[in-house]
């Protein structure tokens, strides 16, 4: 049949599109999937302490720039008379304080929350392939090169292994007369480089910040890297293992300056970090103008709005109980989504308070009701005058509840009062015809299905997913559509039809 | 007692769902569902096509016709009071006889003029209506049953339900109201329904409460040996209700009136599924068999009950 399989691709859209959204969210806007979770968040406070010589100030510091293994949340600068602006361009991230007139010691911050990042940010490939600088050296220094280089070469096969063989060769505890010349002039890190780069292989000395919880006036450690087949690999000069280390967080990278004064002189940076736990779904909430798909997030809402929508997309979920309850299992409940409301003014109750509430209102409603029906009233006057009733029966309920030293006063008025005259119409219609035993099969199946759909929607996951991954709500409305298809017995027709049981 | 799914899939039973999106979505076109939920329709339509139907005495379609209403029932001794518009026999109120200022009910209680004015303004607020909207109150001759039915029910008049699809009658129940029921036709409010014989119109099987019965709980009566007169007119009129309505799958209730014989009483887009325990059968395997046939073929009712008679005999 091609309706049929049109619908089931339908479904199938839904439910990919609703997951595969989900999915988007939860890689790319870190949106958690469990609610509670929370994340270590790393707040790094770069200072820079300069003497200013009253001349126009300009001061510009490297700034990490997707570092590996780290995803920045937010950043800010403090520095009072500054003007502050962060510049981006192909060559990197650098923030630039400006002022046209300063005299005597100043000091800037610059802060950055960073947090740990498995996948994001990482060792990620170069546009264009980079060549070897050119390196100068002394007839001495060229010759001890040229014997170490070759002496690590023979023994390596890519560029990082030669790194490796070079800095083993460098940090033996007697290193050979080539070594001593050359460490007696150059830094490990930068003797490295200038050696690989002598072979023809492209390395740079990055700086890197350690990062260790509370720790002041920390200042940024140089790291090798090296460009081997189509990334540039951090090596550890000291070992000659590759990989970044632990906690290291790659500051600066591709040999920049890290940080240019003009007008003033003494200039320093030192750093100082702590490390924070943060809710992950403030984090992503902090993230969210930054991406694309963020912008369909309920986040941008004022919050009045969100906590509606928080409410109101619970709903959905109520539909799908109350389609489950009344298709597959056979429910019957008086009015068909009464349940769901009375489920959402519970959330707001607390379900031992809603329900006894509700019943009181309800029982006390039939009764009245039943007065009503002697005044032979037309319908809609009748039902109007329930619900004046229903309205005071719910305040005079709150005032003795008070008084009672039950704080049910403001809880109550969550209540659907419509929704309640109405059933107390339909049920005590319902007594009329069909006798006390109909009005207790679907009252309890209208309470049984509202106290289902409370249950489902307190769950803290539950609310969690509904307002944090909308999308989610295509994947119940295709599951909807899928019970709209059903036609399989009704759980109650098993037993309505029972004697037949046995039965040819 | 609870049965397995597949022992009734095994029996061709139809549950609710299947019905409604196998049989009542797919062959009843819902642009003229107005004509059976809305009684009066009906009842029109059925003149038009010279169907027996009850007598229509009077309709009362606004507020201020209620204090008029004494003088059209003045004449009459027995009457019946429907919402054009209800639905599962709710506000059906039936008027037996009168003793000065009160009138009784079928069930043997009485109420007084203003019980019945009050009643009529509840059906024009639309109190028994399917959506609650505003609604008319037909007003149409009692229906005099014939000796050996009256004497079967506990009170009120034994009716007949016919599953009609695609013209077909396809299963049929007695419906006899019990004490139990207070004068209503309906099983679930605990009337006894006797699966007929399409063939022959003769007892096979009676339930009440899903309970296999033998013999009438008030009156007492037996019955398994129940023979419907008049049977094939009978069947003949719930086929020609296909024509008047055009909807697939309908269920028709009749009457077989002492004077005027079978009457169509009603008809329902949305028949319930206690047919097929009245009858110990289920209505699927005789659905396919309708399905299978030709659709260009389109016989006479004449030649459908004949069709019917033969193959679910």
């Amino acid at each position: 049949m091609k309706s049929k399989s049109g619908f089931y691709l339908i479904v199938l859209v839904l439910v990919i599109t609703g997951l595969s959204l989900a999915w988007l969210r939860h890689t790319e806007l870190q949106v958690p999937f469990q609610p509670g979770q929370k994340k270590a968040v790393w707040l790094i406070e770069a200072r820079i302490d300069f003497e200013a010589s009253g001349e126009p100030v300009r001061v510009s510091l490297n700034l990490p720039d997707k570092p590996p293994g780290y995803r920045q949340v937010s950043e800010q600068a403090a520095s009072t008379g500054y003007g502050f602006a962060i510049i981006e361009n192909s060559k990197g991230r650098r923030a630039e304080w400006t002022r046209r007139n300063a005299q005597g010691p100043q000091t800037l911050y610059y802060k950055v929350q960073m947090v740990e990042a498995a996948q994001s940010g990482s060792l990620s490939k170069s546009q264009k392939q980079p060549q070897p600088d050119e390196v100068f050296w002394d007839a001495l220094q060229a010759t001890a090169a040229h014997q170490l280089v070759e002496q690590a070469y023979a023994k390596s096969s890519t560029p990082t292994s030669l790194a490796r063989e070079l800095a083993k060769q460098l940090t033996v505890s007697e290193p050979d007369q080539n070594a001593s010349l050359l460490l007696s002039q150059y830094t490990l890190p930068t003797l490295i480089m200038r050696l690989l780069n002598h072979a023809g292989i492209p390395a740079r000395v990055s700086m890197g910040l350690e990062l260790q919880d509370a720790r002041r006036y920390q200042s940024l450690k140089p790291i090798l890297e090296v460009y081997d087949t189509d990334r540039w690999v951090p090596v550890d000069p000291r070992t000659g293992d590759h990989g970044l280390p632990e906690n290291m967080l790659l500051w600066q990278r591709a040999g920049k300056s890290l940080l240019d004064v003009t007008g003033g002189e003494d200039s320093e940076v030192n750093f100082s970090m702590l490390r924070q736990t943060m809710p992950a779904m403030d984090l992503a909430r902090l993230q969210q103008d930054t991406n694309g798909i963020s912008r369909f997030s309920l986040y941008s809402l004022p919050i009045e709005e969100q906590s509606v929508f928080k409410l109101l997309l619970l709903l959905p979920l109520g539909a799908l109980i109350v389609t489950f309850m009344r298709i597959i299992v056979g429910v019957h409940t008086s009015g068909t989504f009464m349940p769901v409301l009375i489920a959402l003014s519970f959330l707001q109750t607390q379900l031992v308070q809603g329900l006894s509430a509700f019943l009181l209102i309800v029982a006390l409603g039939l009764v009245l009701r039943g007065y009503l029906s002697r005044l032979n009233l037309l319908m809609v006057a009748r039902i109007s005058t329930l619900i004046v009733l229903v309205i005071f029966l719910t305040s005079i309920i709150s005032v003795i509840g008070n008084e009672l030293g039950f704080n049910l006063g403001l809880t109550i008025t969550f209540f659907p009062m419509i929704i309640i005259a109405w059933t107390i119409e339909r049920m005590s219609i319902l007594w009329e015809e069909e006798g006390s035993r109909e009005v207790l099969i679907q009252g309890l199946g209208s309470l049984g299905v509202a106290i289902l759909s409370y249950m489902c929607m307190r769950m803290d996951i539950v609310r969690h997913l509904t307002f944090n991954f909308p999308e989610l709500h295509l994947v119940l409305l295709a599951a909807i559509l899928l019970m709209g298809q059903y036609t399989g017995f009704k759980l109650t027709e098993l037993k309505r039809f029972g004697v037949m049981r046995g039965h040819h | 007692m609870w049965i397995f799914p597949s022992d009734l899939r095994k029996q061709g039973f139809l549950g609710m769902n299947r019905r409604n999106v196998a049989y009542i979505s797919r062959y009843n076109t819902r642009s003229r569902y107005p004509l059976v939920d809305d009684k009066l329709k009906t009842k029109l339509q059925a003149e038009k096509f010279h169907l027996a139907t009850p007598q229509l005495r009077g309709v009362v379609r606004y507020q201020y016709e209620i204090s008029s209403f004494q003088r059209t029932v003045e004449h009459l001794d027995g009457f019946a009071i429907k919402p054009s518009k209800g639905a599962g026999g709710k506000g059906i109120l039936v008027i037996t006889g009168r003793n000065s200022d009160l009138y009784g009910k079928s069930s043997g209680s009485s109420m007084s003029i203003h019980d019945i004015k009050r009643h009529l303004s509840n059906i024009l607020a639309g109190l028994y209506s399917l959506a609650g909207s505003p609604d008319v109150a037909i007003i149409e001759d009692l229906i005099r049953p014939v000796e050996m039915f009256e004497k079967l029910s506990y009170a009120g008049v034994p009716d007949i339900r016919v599953i009609v699809f695609n013209g077909y009658p396809v299963m049929a129940m007695l419906r006899l109201s019990t004490r139990a029921s207070d004068g209503k036709a309906n099983l679930h409010k605990g009337a006894v329904g006797v699966g007929l014989d399409i063939a022959s119109g003769q007892s096979l099987h009676a339930v009440q409460y899903s309970r296999r019965v033998t013999r009438h709980p008030d009156t007492g009566l037996p019955l398994d040996t129940i023979a419907v007169p008049d049977w094939k007119n009978l069947l003949l009129l719930a086929s020609r209700s296909f024509e008047l309505t055009r909807l697939g799958y309908i269920g028709a209730d009749l009457v077989v009136d002492a004077h005027r014989g079978p009457m169509l009483l009603e008809l329902n887009a949305r028949p319930g599924l206690s047919i097929q325990v009245a009858n110990g059968l289920g209505l699927l395997p005789r659905l396919r068999k309708i399905e299978q046939l030709d659709p260009d073929f389109s016989p006479s009712p004449e030649e459908r009950v004949e069709f019917a008679m033969r193959t679910f005999g």
